[in-house]
Parts: structure tokens; C-alpha cells; sequence
């Protein structure tokens, strides 16, 4: 088990004929994962061709999705058009819509974010990158690969992370597969002031995971969702959880007025989320190269096996 | 990006705003003609940089002041002489001050009551929010902290933009009379369909003011945009200001880097936004300063990584060099290849200490210690970041 997506979880690429989708759509099928479709509109009718894999190219997402029966799309279309192409994910009923691109206008994200309230369809990103549920084979091989993280670095296991910084992902899994602690899913949701999923979901889904049995959660400054995910984590999950904050250091007066303060409110600094972190039961990564051995410690201060 | 106060007021204008009569002159030369296109009587000359808190800040000769009121023209001459081509240290510009390359000379009101207005971006519902407060002119976040039942928010659902009974609610909330109420209305009104539009992502005026006529305008204004939104504004675009931008950060901009300058002597170059971040955060962790962010992005190539040493090395406090690199994708000997190249290419002499880690990253190894130069090997972030530290100590 895993969360949002399985190793065979059917999957279709936006902008797969793009230099950026068509690298990342084979990486994926390299990895194994069920990539059944691509979508340029213009270009219905072709077939993305990689490694005797014969991917067929749809002009739109509803006739992939029915075609097919893909649930889930990865999106690699340029900035203009992604907020379109993530509408067009919902209007066709996936489950799943993972938004990869960097530089979508707050503006477009804020009516798309509107416009997907009530709907069945989740949203991941956008600025993100992606998903990894490890398969069972050599170096996670077998596994479902949605988007642009390394997939061999994997390994299935039982450790759930989630992250807004892509790196930062990396590192932790990369840590965590080297001491051979597996993960159930690794989830980038993107570093976007306006995303489509928060820490809250994904944490309330690892939670819910019996198969998830630690969670690694990466924040960084601004905003408050890493505060609001460390209170409800501690009124409502016990399984062991390592938290880390990027931007300690990151210089605080290089904006022009005071209006994202007050907004933003006073829980928005490295020290504070980290402060209501330690008070909801969450172990501080004081490094990210301390990022699996705090989840270690964690784990071990509740008993729980992590393998 | 962000735009000059004159910029922002005569955007004001475009959307009917009404704004006090001002003329901004980036020259002595331009002063005489300035100060002629205003009205008899008092006149308030106002520095414009990129920062707030002028009012309060203080010239680096001493002179005190960014905002000054003054009892006519030749008096506001005299004082614009005195700003211009100097240097303003205020409480967001950091020590360093910015210089003065604009003044703005604007005809002074009678006040009334000064008010807080804003528009901008609320993370936590994803909407527009309109903030105001009676608690005008002074520090927003010390009301907000103090007193937060003087701030008053109305958050907008993208769907049907801002409705009539908002605007109503913030006018009663703020104990306007009829004829300012209106004003008022219109106001908001016209200033958010400007933030809808231009795709602003915050709009700042700090006071907002009556007069004894009942008349409500804008006595300052900052105005930011989203700069995601920038390719659909050509209009905005061209209000730029690079002298308000740290040569080195257009540099890294115009080679598809993300580079922020700081004070510190320990350069880092890295892939990924957090990871950069993060790099930061461990160099202090370990005693040193860094004395940069830069994001290299995903791709790392050979020329990007010749372009951030360039960079890097224009800054003069710089005295080592950490390279964090996590090839997830890429490969890491060609990242190493890279270095090497770039660090041949540039003849550089300060320590540096590369950490490469993921895919094929030893053989990445192999080529730095191949290649005769002087490059330390680091295995984990804590490595690196304890050699950097202790090297530039040295």
C-alpha cells in the first residue's frame, strides 16, 4: 500500500512531446512505471516511441483517460498553459493531477485552485517534483515514477515523506535507502506560495496509511502550513515523525512592505516552526544530513520498526 | 519585481485613483522644471528606492530623513540636493543602504485621519485579501501584534471578484462619514481591479488619508508584481529599475540562475531552492557566514556552473567556495567535469570543497582527485560544510 498512487498506477503526460516531458516520460518508463498515454494537443494520433515502449499521443485528456484508462497526469506544459491543462485534468475526472511545472502565475493558480473546489480531482504542485511509490524490484524498479525525482535512489519500505523542495527530497530519501529504511511513497508537493495539496493532506493520508509506519516532513520558511500539519500530527497521529525547516539563514528584510507580515502572521520564520515542531512531538533534523537519523530516533523513542 | 512610489501612483491614475499632483526628477539639472509643474505652497520631497521605513531612515552622510515636508520650493530644492546621488539606510534596506536615484516631489495635504490599506495574496485560503485599519502611519505590524482587532481583512473569492457588501463592511469597520464612505468605495474598488489585472501580488498604501474636504487618496504607495506574471505585462515591465538591483543578481538572472547576495564570506553554489537554502543554514550551523544563495536548478550544466563561479567570485568578501551538488538525474561525473573545467577556466585560488552525491557520484569523485587541482572532497552536507568552515578560518 501507499498513498494517492500505486506501483501500477495508470499514468498520462501532458506536454510529452516537449524536450522536458519527453526526458522525463522515458525516465519513468525506464523505472517501469505504467506510462499509457501522452497528450499535445495538434499531435492526437502519434506514439511516443522509447525502448520498444509504444506510448500513443492523444489531443485531449478525456479521450486519453477514456481510452486508456490512465487516472493520474503528470503535467510538463509550459507556464502560459498549465493552468489550463490542470483544468482540463479535473473537467476529465482523474484522480490525480501533478502539476511539474515552475513559474504558473499565482494569479492563474488562484482561480484554478477556485475552480477545483468540490471536484473529485486532487492537485499536487504545481513547482513540484512529483511522486515515487518504490516498486519491489532492483533499485525500486517496478515502482510508479510521476514527475522528475530520481526513482532508483528509492526503496519500498515503510517511511512516508513529504517535502516542498525537491532536492531536499532527494537527500532524505537518499539517507534513508542507505541505512535500508524503505519508503511507502515520497511526495514533492512544491514550493508555490498557492499549491494544490498542503502538508496537512498528505500527513493526514500517511497517518492513514497502515502500510506508512514513519513520516520524514521537509517545510521551509513562509507561510504556516508545516504548523498547522506539526498541531494536527499531534493531537491525531502517533506514529513517529522527523521534521526539518529550510531557511534558518535566509535573509528576512528583503521584502518592500509589511503587508505579508501581517498576513502572513508571526509562524512564518525557521525558528517558530521549528519551536511549535519540538512542542507537538516532532524530532528536529538540526541538519539535513541528520534528516533519516532523526526519523531513527524517533522511531526508536516509540518502538516502532521502520524496516 | 517591485516599482518606485511615482510609478506606482501614476499606475493609481490609470485606474482612476485619484493622487496628489507630484513630478519625480532623477536629476539637479531636472529640479527647476519639477518643482515649476506644482502648486504654490508646501511641498513633501520623497526618496525613492525599493524599501520602506524612509521617513525614518538616515542618509550614510548623516543627513536625516526620506520623506521631508517643506515650505516651498526653493526650501524643497535645497532638500532634494541633499538626497539625491545619497545613500538611505532604513530598516528593509539592510546597512548597505540603497542610493538615491529619483526624488519625488508631490504637493502637501491637509490631513484629516490617516488610514492602512493593502491587497495582496492569502496563502492560507488561496485568495486575494483586503486588509485596512484606522491605525494609519505607523507600523502596520506593531497594530497587528498590539491591537489586531484594529485590522480588518475581507478575503475575495476569485470566482466573483470583490463584492459590493465587502467593500461596505471594510468602509463601516473604518467609521467613515457619507462622503468619504463613498470616496472610499470608489477607491477600493478601482485599486483592486489595478491588483487584478496587472497581476500584483501586493498592493501597500501607508497612510491612506482624508482631508477636511472629505477627500480620500493615497499618500504613499508600494506595489509589488508577481514576477511569474511579468511575459503578459510589457507595460509593467518596463517600469524596472535595475539600478534598485544588485548587479550580480541580474547576472545570475540573465544565466537562469537564482542568486541572492549576503553578507557573508562563504560562497555556495547548489541544485534545488531548498537544498541552497539549506546549505545556507548548515554553514551557520558549523560557525561559518554564507555569502550567498544560488540555485543552479536541476541541470547543472558546464556553462551555468561557469557563469555561478563568475558570480560568485565578483563578490570581494568571498574567501571559500562550498559546492552542493545532488545529481539526481544528472550525472555526477559530468557535473564534476564541469567544475573542473570552470575552475580551470577562471583560475581560482580560493579553497573550495565540493560535495556530489547521487547518481555515479563516484566516479565524480575519481575526476575532481584526477584532476591536479586543489578541490577538497566532502561525502555528507555536515562534511562539506565543516571543511568550507574550517578552511576559510585558516
Amino acid at each position: 500500500m501507499a498513498i494517492l498512487i500505486k506501483p501500477d498506477t495508470k499514468v498520462l503526460i501532458q506536454g510529452i512531446t516537449g524536450a522536458f516531458g519527453a526526458k522525463h516520460a522515458q525516465l519513468s518508463l525506464d523505472y517501469g512505471t505504467q506510462v499509457v498515454a501522452g497528450v499535445t494537443p495538434g499531435k492526437g494520433g502519434q506514439v511516443f516511441e522509447h525502448k520498444g515502449h509504444k506510448v500513443p499521443i492523444f489531443n485531449t485528456v478525456a479521450e486519453a483517460a477514456a481510452k486508456t484508462g490512465a487516472t493520474v497526469s503528470a503535467i510538463f506544459v509550459p507556464p502560459p498553459f498549465a493552468a489550463d491543462a490542470i483544468l482540463e485534468c479535473v473537467d476529465a475526472g482523474l484522480d490525480l493531477a501533478v502539476a511539474i511545472t515552475e513559474g504558473i502565475p499565482i494569479k492563474d493558480m488562484v482561480r484554478v485552485k477556485r475552480a477545483m473546489q468540490g471536484k473529485k480531482t486532487r492537485l499536487v504542485g504545481p513547482n513540484c517534483p512529483g511522486l515515487v511509490c518504490p516498486g519491489p524490484g532492483e533499485k525500486s524498479h517496478g515502482g510508479c515514477r510521476i514527475g522528475i525525482a530520481p526513482g532508483y535512489i528509492n526503496k519500498q519500505g515503510h517511511v512516508g515523506v513529504v517535502s516542498r523542495s525537491g532536492t531536499l527530497t532527494y537527500e532524505a530519501v537518499y539517507q534513508l535507502t542507505t541505512k535500508n529504511i524503505g519508503q511507502s511513497t515520497t511526495v514533492g508537493i512544491g514550493g508555490d506560495p498557492v499549491n494544490g495539496t498542503s502538508h496537512l493532506d498528505v500527513i493526514k493520508m500517511f497517518a492513514a496509511d497502515p502500510d506508512t509506519h514513519g513520516i520524514i516532513m521537509i517545510g521551509e520558511i513562509g507561510g504556516t502550513a508545516e504548523v498547522e500539519a506539526a498541531r494536527w500530527i499531534k493531537e491525531n497521529c502517533n506514529k513517529p515523525v522527523a521534521g526539518f525547516i529550510a531557511g534558518a539563514t535566509a535573509p528576512a528584510g528583503r521584502r518592500m512592505g509589511h503587508a505579508g507580515a501581517i498576513v502572513g502572521g508571526a509562524e512564518d520564520t525557521a525558528a517558530a516552526k521549528i519551536a511549535v515542531f519540538k512542542e507537538c512531538g516532532i524530532e528536529i533534523a538540526v541538519t539535513p544530513s541528520d534528516l533519516a537519523d532523526a526519523l531513527i530516533r524517533a522511531a526508536k523513542a516509540k518502538g516502532v520498526p521502520l524496516s | 519585481m517591485n516599482i518606485h512610489e511615482y510609478q506606482a501612483k501614476a499606475l493609481f491614475e490609470k485606474y482612476g485613483v485619484y493622487v496628489p499632483k507630484g513630478v519625480a526628477a532623477k536629476s539637479h539639472a531636472e529640479f527647476d522644471s519639477a518643482l515649476g509643474q506644482l502648486p504654490e505652497g508646501k511641498i513633501v520631497v520623497k526618496a525613492q528606492i525599493h524599501a520602506g521605513g524612509r521617513g525614518k531612515g538616515a542618509f550614510t552622510d548623516g543627513f536625516k530623513g526620506g520623506v521631508k515636508l517643506c515650505a516651498n520650493r526653493s526650501e524643497a530644492k535645497l532638500i532634494a540636493d541633499k538626497m539625491l546621488g545619497n545613500t538611505l539606510v532604513t530598516l528593509q534596506t539592510g546597512p548597505a543602504g540603497r542610493k538615491v536615484q529619483t526624488v519625488y516631489f508631490t504637493a502637501a495635504d491637509s490631513i484629516k485621519k490617516e488610514y492602512y490599506l493593502a491587497i495582496l495574496l492569502d496563502r492560507a485560503t488561496s485568495r486575494p485579501v483586503i486588509v485596512a485599519s484606522t491605525e494609519g502611519g505607523m507600523e502596520i505590524e506593531k497594530v497587528a501584534h498590539d491591537t489586531p482587532d484594529k485590522i480588518h481583512k475581507v478575503f475575495i473569492d476569485p470566482a466573483y471578484g470583490l463584492a459590493d457588501y465587502q467593500v461596505r463592511e471594510l468602509i463601516f469597520k473604518l467609521g467613515l462619514n457619507a462622503v468619504e464612505s463613498k470616496n472610499a468605495g470608489k477607491l477600493i474598488r478601482q485599486l483592486y481591479a489595478m491588483f487584478w489585472d496587472t497581476d500584483a501580488s501586493m498592493i501597500e498604501i501607508n497612510p491612506l488619508i482624508t482631508t477636511p474636504s472629505d477627500e480620500v487618496y493615497p499618500l504613499d504607495a508600494k506595489v509589488a508584481f508577481d514576477d511569474n506574471a511579468l511575459y503578459r505585462h510589457p507595460e509593467i515591465v518596463a517600469l524596472r529599475d535595475l539600478n534598485e538591483e544588485d548587479p550580480k543578481e541580474i547576472a545570475a538572472s540573465k544565466a537562469s540562475l537564482s542568486y541572492i547576495a549576503l553578507d557573508g564570506n562563504i560562497a555556495c553554489l547548489v541544485n534545488g531552492a531548498g537544498l541552497a537554502m539549506s546549505t545556507m543554514d548548515i554553514i551557520k550551523h558549523y560557525g561559518g557566514n554564507p555569502a550567498n544563495f544560488l540555485d543552479v536548478g536541476g541541470g547543472a550544466s558546464k556553462d551555468q556552473v561557469v557563469a555561478a563561479f563568475k558570480i560568485i567570485l565578483s563578490d570581494k568578501n568571498v574567501k571559500g567556495i562550498l559546492v552542493n551538488i545532488f545529481g539526481g538525474i544528472m550525472d555526477c561525473n559530468i557535473i564534476a567535469s564541469g567544475i573542473v573545467e570552470a575552475v580551470n577556466e577562471i583560475h581560482l585560488t580560493l579553497p573550495l570543497v565540493v560535495r556530489l552525491e547521487g547518481n555515479n557520484s563516484e566516479a565524480g569523485k575519481a575526476t575532481l582527485d584526477a584532476s591536479g587541482l586543489t578541490i577538497t572532497s566532502a561525502t555528507t552536507m555536515a562534511d562539506a560544510a565543516q571543511k568550507i568552515v574550517s578552511l576559510v578560518a585558516a
